[in-house]
């Protein structure tokens, strides 16, 4: 049985290039948005905008100047599926399409899904979207046809400044705490690590060394799992359904008592 | 900023929103016609035909509805049967999973309910004459559909809710009172529902549609309270309902949808104040479902910042 595998993300030599973006489109042969019309966001380097079902890796910009732009620094971050180890959309999926593979990563089946996009709904964060050519909801596999073969995923393959770094969880746990360590050392104290302990989700297969608060690379704080709500939510609604049916039943009983007084009424007069 | 806004929309637009509106209407049908059936008088006999035909017709509705949404729409029955396997396919802890497999039970139940008082409409069917059909007529049998499909109902009018709740979207998961706003909304636009079919096809007499009036107006209180409610529980996420959406829940569900046709149905009078009450209760239920739903799509990450 293999070990879970997973994707360490560094943040801090991510240059921005797109390798990865580009190396993930071939590989999945994820067609270009809009039929590859060239259109510009105009926020920063950033043209791809969000994860979705033609984008399984998005590199994130995000400029961090003040007004003179004299003083500053670039955050960069490649996104991609966090392979949850507790996966909100693996949890809620109808037709079983989302399924967890012996690498312990998340993977949709595209011959399975019907595209209901509840899994859309799910993630907690916004990872996935209909693929406009299979008509079903689609994400980053981790190069599941890859892994299969003993090969590395696309994206950490082409990443030329090793910010994807792909292997068994446990190695990159180690090597992710020791650039902590290191960074904190050369007095980058706001270095830490998001989603590698099991408190998020039991643990991100993909996480990330990030020098910001999470926000501000628009990731959530303490991402949650769907069923959170589902005790509390369809108690209420039982609770309700009690006093309906009860209201329906009263208020019949109260017609049906009405009419008899009213013909009693009527029958002394 | 609640974690919820980084996440991504599913997109559901019409096709659900008009689901969750027939398909609360067709539960709530069914258990107000089982009410009259089993509890009410012979009088009322005609509007619980009708409120099992609502019912029947709904179901398959919203099934319709359900499939017509799915970009994969061939693939249906993967939501029924593992589609490597065969097998059934059912998670107790996925509201829409379960939700499936509620929707087909009810659509039984209605079927059932349906066959069993079509020969009260003095139908010359023969089917109807047939022993099995006969047998479903009987009390005993009767008042076991009419049970087990009004659970089927309630269930079917509040799951809806229960299914944005467990999900990570912006106001649907940050709150845990839209599967009991759904459900009311659903009593009030079903009691709504049948007092106009009610009128549409002159049945029932005056002391049926002041059970129904009766019915409609507590519930539409109820709704008032759950709306209240259910804003309240949103907390700071309240803020994107600051604008037109917030303003089309205050006047035109709170408004229009709940307090104007409590006011109208409370002045008492005739059938046509009666028939207005139910038109603006129906819209009300439709506005509200329209804003839940359509409040929360526009919300999603890009680059790194949250659009609202």
């Amino acid at each position: 049985m293999p070990e879970p595998m997973g994707f360490y993300t560094d943040t801090t030599v991510c240059i921005g290039c797109k390798a990865c973006e580009v190396a993930c489109k071939e590989w999945n042969q994820l067609p270009a948005a809009e039929g590859g019309q060239r259109t510009l966001s105009g926020d920063s380097y950033d043209n791809t905008q969000r994860l979705d079902g033609i984008h399984w890796r998005h590199v994130k910009f995000v400029e961090q100047f003040d007004t003179s732009r004299d003083n500053g620094r670039w955050l960069m971050l490649s996104d991609v599926c966090k392979h949850c180890v507790r996966a909100g959309c693996l949890e809620v999926c109808p037709t079983g399409a989302i399924i967890r593979t012996e690498f312990d990563t998340v993977v949709i089946q595209s011959d399975t899904c019907n595209g209901c996009r509840l899994c859309i709904a799910a993630c907690p964060f916004g990872v996935i979207d209909i693929n406009p050519v299979s008509h079903t909801a689609e994400k980053c596999t981790l190069c599941y046809d890859r892994l299969q073969v003993g090969m590395v995923p696309a994206c950490a393959q082409a990443c030329p400044t090793q910010s994807i770094q792909f292997g068994a969880i446990k190695d990159l746990k180690v090597r992710a705490a020791a650039r902590v360590e290191q960074l904190h050392r050369l007095g980058e104290s706001r270095a830490r690590l998001y989603g590698a302990d099991e408190e998020m989700l039991g643990g991100l297969n993909s996480f990330y060394l990030l020098v910001d608060e999470p926000e501000v690379y628009g990731l959530p704080r303490a991402p949650k799992l769907p069923s959170r709500n589902l005790f509390k939510s369809s108690l209420f609604s039982l609770v309700g359904a009690a006093i309906i049916a009860l209201a329906g039943f009263v208020g019949l009983r109260q017609g049906r008592m009405e009419e008899r007084a009213r013909k009693e009424g009527g029958g002394g007069v | 900023m609640s974690d919820t806004f980084f996440t991504a929309s599913p997109h559901w637009e019409w096709y659900i929103i008009l689901y969750f509106f027939i398909g609360g209407i067709a539960g709530g049908c069914f258990l107000l016609a089982a009410l009259l059936q089993v509890f009410g008088r012979p009088e009322d006999r005609p509007v619980a035909r009708l409120g099992y035909y609502a019912a029947l017709g709904g179901a398959g509705a919203s099934g319709l509805l359900l499939t017509l949404d799915l970009p994969r729409p061939e693939r249906f029955w993967h939501m029924l049967l593992q589609s490597h396997t065969g097998l059934p396919m059912f998670k107790a802890w996925s509201p829409m999973s379960v939700g499936v497999w509620g929707l087909l039970g009810f659509g039984g139940f209605a079927f059932l309910a349906t066959l069993a008082v079509l020969e009260e409409e003095g139908l010359s069917w023969s089917v109807l004459r047939r022993g099995p059909v006969r047998w479903l007529a009987r009390t005993g049998p009767a008042t076991a559909i009419a049970t087990l499909g009004s659970l089927f109902g309630l269930f079917l009018a509040g799951y809806t809710g229960v299914v944005l709740a467990v999900t990570n979207r912006p106001i649907w998961a940050d709150s845990s009172f839209i599967g009991l706003l759904f459900l009311v909304s659903a009593a009030s636009t079903s009691a709504a529902c049948l007092m106009l079919l009610a009128a549409w096809r002159r049945r029932g007499d005056i002391q049926t549609l002041e059970t129904l009036a009766r019915f409609d107006r507590r519930m539409l209180l109820f709704e008032l309270i759950v709306l209240a409610l259910f804003v309240g529980s949103l907390g700071p996420v309240a803020r994107v309902l600051a604008g037109w959406w917030g303003a089309l829940l205050l006047v035109g569900v709170a408004g229009a949808g709940i307090v104007l046709p409590l006011a109208l149905e409370h002045r008492g009078g005739g059938p046509a104040r009666l028939a207005r009450a139910s038109a603006l209760v129906l819209a009300g239920g439709l506005l509200l479902r329209t804003v839940v739903i359509l409040s929360s799509n526009g919300i999603h990450v890009t680059g790194t910042s949250v659009v609202q």
